[in-house]
C-alpha cells in the first residue's frame, strides 16, 4: 500500500499540489485522472521521487520515502516497476537486454536464470521470440508491453504506468489495460496508473483519484464515478454529449 | 548568476559521477564500448586532420625560410615543437569537442527527453555514474593515445610534404625532429590531452543530462557542449601553459 498525507510541491511561484492525500491500495488498480496540468504527472513523479516533496509524507508500506537516504530510496525502487508514457525502452539495448537491465543491475541470478526470467516476462506479456529485436524495430504497442515485461522482471512490489494508453489504437489499449489488471490482480501489485483514458477509467478503475487544481478532488471507484454529481468530474469524464448520454443510460440501468 | 548557479551544478554533478561504480563488471564493459565509439571511431578524422595539418606546418616553414643564417634543420625542428605543444593536443582536442561532444551531449540529451534516464533512476540505478563515468574515463584513457598516434602522423605528414615538394631532405628533417628533444614537452602534451579529454566529456555530459525540452532542446544543448567545451580547453591550454612551460 502507498499512502499519500498532506504532499505540497511548488515550482517556483507555481503550487502546483496543494496539500493532496491519498491512499493506493495493494492488489488494486489505482487511477489518477484529471485534466492537463492539474498536478497527477507531478504527484506520480513526487511519488517515485523523481521530484522532491516541499511537506507532507509517502509512505511505501509505513516506510516514509521522504525520510530515506538515497541508499535507502535505491532499495525501495528496486520494488518499484515503471511504465512511461513513451516506453522509455534503452533504444541502443535488445528487448532481451533491457528486460534483462534491471536483473543484471541488482541480482546475482546466472545468464541462465536471467535468460529463463527475461523469456519469462516477454511470455506474459504475450512477445515471447521477440527477444532479438530492438526497440526501433517494434511497434507502439508491443513497446509498451516490453517495458510492461522490464517492469516486472523484479517481481515489483509497487507498480507505476504513465499515461499507458496515450497513442495507442483503442484495440491496444483494451490489451494493455488488461493485462495491467491481470498483473496487479496476479502479483498482489500496488498498482498506479495515471490516465487521460476513460476507457480505462470503466474497466480498469478498482480506485479512481481525480486530481483538479492540485487537489484531490474527488475519490471513488468506476461504478461511483457513473454516479457521482461531482460537477468537476462529471464534466471531465463525460465531456462530450455522447458520453454524457451513456452516463444517463448505465445511470438508469 | 546563472553561470555560477551552472559551475555549482556541474560540480555537484562530478561528484556523482566519481561516487563507486553500482557492479565493476558492468563498468568495465561500458568503459570498453566507450572506448570504442569515442576513442576508436575518432581514428580516421584525427588521422587526416593530423596528417594535413603536419604537412602544411612543414610547408610553411620550409616556403618562409629565406634567411640564409636559419639551419636548414630548421623545418623539422619547427615542425616537431609546434606539433607536440600545440596542434596534435589542442587542435585536435578542439576537433574532438566537436565530434565526441556533440555527440555525448545528444546521446544523454536524448535519453532524458525520452524518460530513459528517468527510467534508470527510478530503477535504483545511479544514471550519472552509470552514464557519464564511462565516457569520462574512457576518454581520459584513450585521448592520450589518439594524441600519441597524432603526433606521429602530424610529422609523417610534414616528412611526406617536404619530400614531394623537395623543399627539404628526408635526412634533414629528420634531424630537425630529434633536434634539441625534451621528453618534458611530450608529458606536457599529454598531460593537456588528459585534461581536455575530462573537460570536454564532462561538459557535454553536462549539458546532455540537463536538457528540458524536446528535440529542438537536444540540438541546443549539443551546440553549447562543443562551444562550451572549446572555450573551456582554450582557457586551460593557457594556464597548463603558465604551469608547464614558464
Amino acid at each position: 500500500m502507498i499512502e499519500v498525507k498532506h504532499v505540497n510541491k511548488t515550482f517556483g511561484d507555481n503550487h502546483i499540489l496543494k496539500d493532496v492525500s491519498a491512499a493506493f491500495e495493494k492488489g488494486k488498480v489505482n487511477l489518477i485522472i484529471g485534466q492537463s496540468g492539474s498536478g497527477k504527472s507531478v504527484l506520480a513523479k513526487c511519488i517515485v521521487g523523481l521530484h522532491e516533496v516541499d511537506s507532507g509524507q509517502i509512505l511505501y508500506d509505513g516506510r516514509d520515502f521522504t525520510k530515506m537516504d538515497r541508499l535507502q530510496r535505491k532499495e525501495i525502487r528496486q520494488e518499484i516497476g515503471m511504465l512511461f508514457q513513451g516506453s522509455a525502452l534503452f533504444d541502443s539495448m535488445t528487448v532481451e537486454q533491457n528486460i534483462m537491465f534491471p536483473l543484471t543491475m541488482f541480482t546475482k541470478m546466472s545468464r541462465k536464470e536471467m535468460q529463463d526470467r527475461v523469456n519469462f516476462c516477454l511470455e506474459r506479456v504475450n512477445l515471447a521470440g521477440r527477444n532479438k529485436l530492438y526497440p526501433a524495430e517494434c511497434s507502439g504497442g508491443m513497446q509498451k508491453r516490453i517495458a510492461i515485461a522490464r517492469a516486472i522482471s523484479m517481481n515489483p512490489k509497487y507498480l507505476f504506468c504513465d499515461e499507458p494508453n496515450s497513442g495507442l489504437d483503442p484495440q491496444t489499449s483494451i490489451l494493455i489495460d488488461n493485462l495491467i489488471r491481470e498483473i496487479t490482480y496476479e502479483y498482489e501489485i500496488t498498482t498506479i496508473v495515471i490516465t487521460h483514458d476513460m476507457n480505462s477509467v470503466i474497466e480498469i478503475g478498482d480506485s479512481v483519484i481525480f486530481i483538479n487544481k492540485g487537489q484531490n478532488w474527488w475519490q471513488g471507484d468506476r461504478k461511483s464515478i457513473i454516479t457521482t454529481d461531482n460537477p468537476e468530474i462529471n464534466d471531465f469524464v463525460f465531456a462530450s454529449d455522447f458520453m454524457k448520454e451513456i452516463k444517463e443510460k448505465m445511470k438508469s440501468e | 548568476m546563472g553561470i555560477i548557479q551552472n559551475i555549482g551544478k556541474y560540480f555537484m554533478m562530478m561528484w556523482i559521477v566519481f561516487s563507486k561504480p553500482e557492479k565493476w563488471k558492468i563498468f568495465y564493459r561500458r568503459f570498453f564500448e566507450e572506448m570504442e565509439l569515442i576513442g576508436i571511431k575518432s581514428l580516421p578524422i584525427v588521422a587526416l586532420m593530423s596528417a594535413f595539418m603536419g604537412a602544411v606546418i612543414a610547408l610553411q616553414t620550409a616556403s618562409n625560410m629565406d634567411n640564409p643564417l636559419l639551419p636548414t634543420y630548421t623545418v623539422g625542428y619547427i615542425t616537431r615543437s609546434s606539433t607536440i605543444l600545440e596542434f596534435s593536443p589542442t587542435i585536435i582536442s578542439l576537433i574532438l569537442a566537436g565530434k565526441v561532444g556533440s555527440n555525448i551531449a545528444s546521446e544523454v540529451g536524448t535519453m532524458r527527453v525520452t524518460e530513459q534516464i528517468d527510467a534508470l533512476e527510478i530503477m535504483g540505478v545511479n544514471s550519472l555514474s552509470y552514464l557519464v563515468l564511462p565516457k569520462v574515463t574512457s576518454a581520459m584513457v584513450f585521448f592520450p593515445v589518439l594524441i600519441i598516434f597524432s603526433i606521429g602522423l602530424s610529422l609523417l605528414g610534414g616528412w611526406m610534404s617536404l619530400k614531394l615538394s623537395g623543399l627539404s631532405s628526408t635526412e634533414t628533417y629528420i634531424y630537425g625532429i630529434r633536434f634539441f628533444y625534451r621528453d618534458s614537452d611530450i608529458v606536457y602534451a599529454l598531460t593537456k590531452t588528459v585534461v581536455f579529454a575530462f573537460l570536454i566529456t564532462s561538459i557535454a555530459s553536462f549539458k546532455g543530462y540537463y536538457t528540458k525540452g524536446g528535440a529542438l532542446d537536444v540540438g541546443k544543448s549539443s551546440t553549447e557542449a562543443v562551444v562550451s567545451a572549446s572555450v573551456a580547453i582554450l582557457i586551460a591550454n593557457f594556464f597548463l601553459t603558465q604551469m608547464f612551460l614558464l
